[in-house]
Parts: C-alpha cells; structure tokens; sequence
C-alpha cells in the first residue's frame, strides 16, 4: 500500500499565480493600487476597499511566529507526530499558516515571536509549498 | 426584533445521550422533534417552521410529515441553532409563520447516517491550511491559545482550571458523560492531543440531538409550561479559516455577536444570573468573557481559576458539564440553548437559584461563526 500522502492543494484561476510563484521560488502577495491594502489569500479585488485594481508582488518572504500548535493526535495523513502547525505574520502584514522546519518541534524551541524566513518544499511536478525556518544571525 | 415578543414553549434533548448505536442522524434529530412537540403539548401540525443545520430543512420536514410556510438552513457550525434562534424569532414577528420547530442531530460517535467532513482541495481552507497537518478541530481550535496566552498573560494551569471546574457542575448532572471530579494535574498530565491542550482540555465526541419551539409570546402563556423569553440577540461570521482571524487575542465574530444581544436585551453583565459559553475547547470561555464584555481579557483566566463559575460562584458557567464533561456531538450549541432553557424553567438538575436572566452564547468552525441568545422566563 501506498504511504499516505499529504494533502495537495488544488490551484483556482484566482490562486494560480501564488501555486506559480512558490514553484519559482517566490512567495507572492497582493497589494491593492487604490488604498495600497495587502492581502491574503489570493482574490482578483481588494477586501478593504473593493477595487479590482490589484497587483501582485513577491514578498521578502520574511516574517515571525504569530502562533501554532503542535499536533500529536489525530496526525494527518503524510505527517509523522508531534509536529508544529504555525501561523507565520509576514514582515508585509498577512499571516499565513505553514509548518516550522529545520528546528525542534518543542516549546522550548518554538518560540512567540522568532524571526523566520520562507524556504520552499517541493512536493511534486504541480505544487511547492511555502515552509518556514528561524531566520539566521 | 423587539424584546420579550417570542418565547421557547418547548424544548427537549434525544432520549439518550452519549453512545447511540440503534439511530441514525436523521432519526435522532426525529426523536429530538417528537420529545419537544410533546414538551410543548403541540402536534406535528401545528409546525408551520422548520429550522436545521448539516441535513437540510425539507430533509427534516419530509421525515417528519410536516409542511412549512418557512424554513431556515443556515448551516455555519455548531452555534447554527442561535442563529435560527435569531432567524425564527423575526419570521415570527413578521407574521411568515406561527409555530417553528428547530432540530439538530449527530450521530458524531457512531457515524451512522452522517456524511463525513471534507475539505475541497480547491477551496481556500484545501490550498492554504490542509498542506500544513491541519486534521480535524482538536489541531485547529487551540491554535489561537499561545498568543493569547501570552497579549494576555493566561497561564496553562488557569486553562486547565476551565475543565475543572466544569466537571464539578457536570457531577451534579446525572446525563453527564464524565462525572468524576478531576484536578488541575490531571488535566495537566492528561494525554497530549495539540500542545497546548491535552485531552482534558477536548470537547468529548458522543452522539445525540435537541429540538426547541418557539412561538409568539402572546401564544406562549397558553402553552403547558413556563415560556422562556428571548430578550436579545446577535449573531456574526468571521473566517472559515482560523489562520485568517484578524487577531488571535479575541473573536471578532464574538465581539460583535455578544455586544448586539446584550444592546438589544437592555440589561448589564452584573444582570446575568446564568451563563453558558460553548466550550468545545478550554480556551473558549476565556475569549466568550473578554468578548461579551464581562471583564478585559487580562482577568478572564485568574476569573475562571478563583472559583467564580463554578457551584456557588457569583457567576454560574457552562452549568451542565460543557462540551468537555456533559456532551459534545460535534455541533454543541444546541446543548447549550437546552441548559439556558432548563435554568429558566427551573428544572434544571444543578439549578442556579432564582435566575432570571441567561445568557447563550455560540462558536461555529474554529472561531468562524457566533450567535449569543439572552433568555428571561419574566415578561
Ligand atoms: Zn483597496
């Protein structure tokens, strides 16, 4: 039998350009041209003022640990427990949730407000994902 | 919607609560029905409303032979059942029906006749939180709680006294799952499910149901027993995903809910003689007595640790057991709306004396959703 795999995402016309930018090593937002609001997840319209004038940028992929968990039962398919599940405050303003790497899966390592930086995990041919590890220096 | 002008003439939980392994989801939701229109002395024809989340309202119409002049699917978790609280009680001021019957069923232990929650791999929570681990509610609702306990300066032990505290209320409770008294180094060395929380700190998962009746209050006093009347309500949605709060520190859906039910209902905090907050984790009454504007959210863990919401505190909580001792079939509210309605009729097996004035208050998804219902059986 085939090792469970982890849950792949599934790109929408709207989302596509992010699933693009992971793949070319870029972490990409969106920032609205009219009130300059930048936003996540992907839409083709600004959530702060409704303007469809948008544009997409690549983020410095820098941010900090806003809060997580860490996961030890039920795990998820293609996880092996205990792992951290994360919400990384990006340096731009939105968070996101990703996974911690290259570090402890323990409190004590995983401290509220360390410096992480992005780091791109290949999963296939279609999907790279966007983790994150604590920020050298 | 106008204070006191509808009231709760009937409201009953499944025959059996906890493990139901001869029911299906959709005849748990019936025996819940059946139970309450019997509670309120009314037949199956006198229900012109039908309101109910997951299964659908002609699901549960056709089942049980009744045929509406109104329905109300709104379907956004576990507090779905305040929102129809919400929703009948201004179809029934509007003259859209008289008479509203809302159920809700699970057969979350057994699984028999419950289609199982998916996540598209499409949708926004399938491409932006499903690739990280994320696996069901127990490794996504605590992931609010190291920040807040930290803007907050909340300790695990206060956390742990929320679970405490609860199953001395649940012992009181003979339908009660978990009736044995625990300890905050139980709760503590409890099995680890998603750091911070421990097993102690989780909704329990069993099976069963609940159904309630509203109708206008000016019918309601010709009903066999004391009608409950609703004083105020609010409802709100925030994000179906829990990484896209606007802050971990508070639920902007509970800020906003909370806040319009207690303007509506006229009263102050130091009014409320009962509480329920949903709790299908620890954390959850801390956030729902910042948000409804008990006291700032700094206070909320030493509250809970100092003995106030437990037997004989100033400030009667979750008096039942909660999702974490009394029951959780997945979409808990329901439960919740049964105790505030018990403690108003008086009926209620750790009965808060002389109460008057309940507030209920509900969480859908992971901080997605939220309905508060204020509750007076004096017109
Ligand atoms: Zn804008």
């Amino acid at each position: 039998m085939a090792e469970a795999q982890r849950a792949r995402p599934k790109p929408t016309p709207e989302t596509q350009h992010f699933w693009d930018g992971t793949q070319a090593g870029e972490l990409r937002l969106q920032r609205c041209d009219a009130c300059d609001h930048v936003y996540f997840p992907p839409r083709p319209f600004c959530p702060s003022c409704a303007s469809r004038k948008v544009s997409i940028f690549k983020s410095s992929g820098k941010g900090k640990l806003y809060s997580y968990v860490i996961n030890h039962r039920p795990a998820a398919p293609g996880f092996t427990p205990p792992y951290a599940i994360a919400v990384v405050e990006l340096d731009e303003g939105p968070r996101m949730m990703t996974n911690i790497v290259d570090c402890p899966q323990t409190p004590e390592a995983l401290e509220l407000d360390m410096k992480l930086e992005v780091k791109f995990e290949k999963l296939d041919d279609k999907i790279t994902l966007p983790l994150f590890h604590p920020a050298k220096g | 919607m106008r204070r006191n002008q509808v009231a709760v003439v009937g409201a009953a939980e499944t025959t059996k609560l906890g493990v139901i392994p001869d029911m299906s989801q959709i005849q748990l939701h019936a025996d819940a029905a059946l139970n309450a229109i019997a509670d309120a002395g009314l037949k199956l024809s006198d229900i012109d409303g039908v309101a109910t989340a997951v299964e659908t309202p002609q699901q549960i119409a056709h089942y049980l032979g009744i045929t509406p002049t109104w329905v109300d699917g709104t379907s956004v978790g576990g507090c779905s059942f305040m929102l129809h609280v919400r929703h009948a009680a201004a179809a029934i001021e509007a003259g859209l029906c008289k008479t509203v019957l809302i159920t809700h069923a699970e057969s979350g232990k057994s699984m028999i006749g419950k289609q199982p929650r998916s996540t598209p791999a499409d949708s926004l929570n399938g491409q932006f939180e499903a690739p990280f681990g994320v696996y069901g509610p127990p490794s996504m609702f605590p992931i609010p709680v190291l920040r807040y306990m930290k803007t907050h300066g909340i300790t695990h032990e206060q956390i742990a006294m929320v679970a405490v505290v609860q199953r001395e209320w649940a012992a009181k409770n003979p339908r009660a799952t978990m009736k044995d008294p625990i300890t905050v180094e139980d709760v503590l060395n409890s099995r680890m499910i998603a750091y911070p929380f421990r097993l102690l700190q989780c909704c329990l998962v069993t099976d069963g149901g609940g159904a309630l009746i509203l109708t206008s209050a000016d019918r309601a006093k010709d009903f066999p027993l004391k009608p409950v009347y609703i004083l105020g309500i609010g409802e709100s949605v925030e994000s179906p995903m829990v990484s896209q709060m606007e802050t971990f520190n508070s639920s902007r859906a509970f800020k906003v809910a909370g806040p319009l039910a207690f303007k509506e209902a006229g009263i102050a905090h130091k009014d409320v003689d009962h509480l329920m907050i949903y709790d299908a984790f620890a954390h959850l009454p801390l956030f729902g007595l910042g948000d409804l504007g008990f006291m700032p959210h700094e206070e909320t863990g030493k509250f809970i640790a100092d003995g106030n919401t437990r037997p004989g505190g100033k400030l009667p909580l979750n008096t039942n057991g909660g999702g974490l001792s009394y029951m959780h079939s997945g979409m808990y509210g329901m439960y919740a709306l049964q105790e505030s309605v018990r403690q108003m009729r008086g009926i209620a097996p750790a009965q808060v004396k002389d109460a008057k004035i309940s507030v209920c208050h509900g969480v859908g998804g992971m901080f997605a959703a939220s309905g508060t219902i204020i509750f007076t059986n004096e017109k």
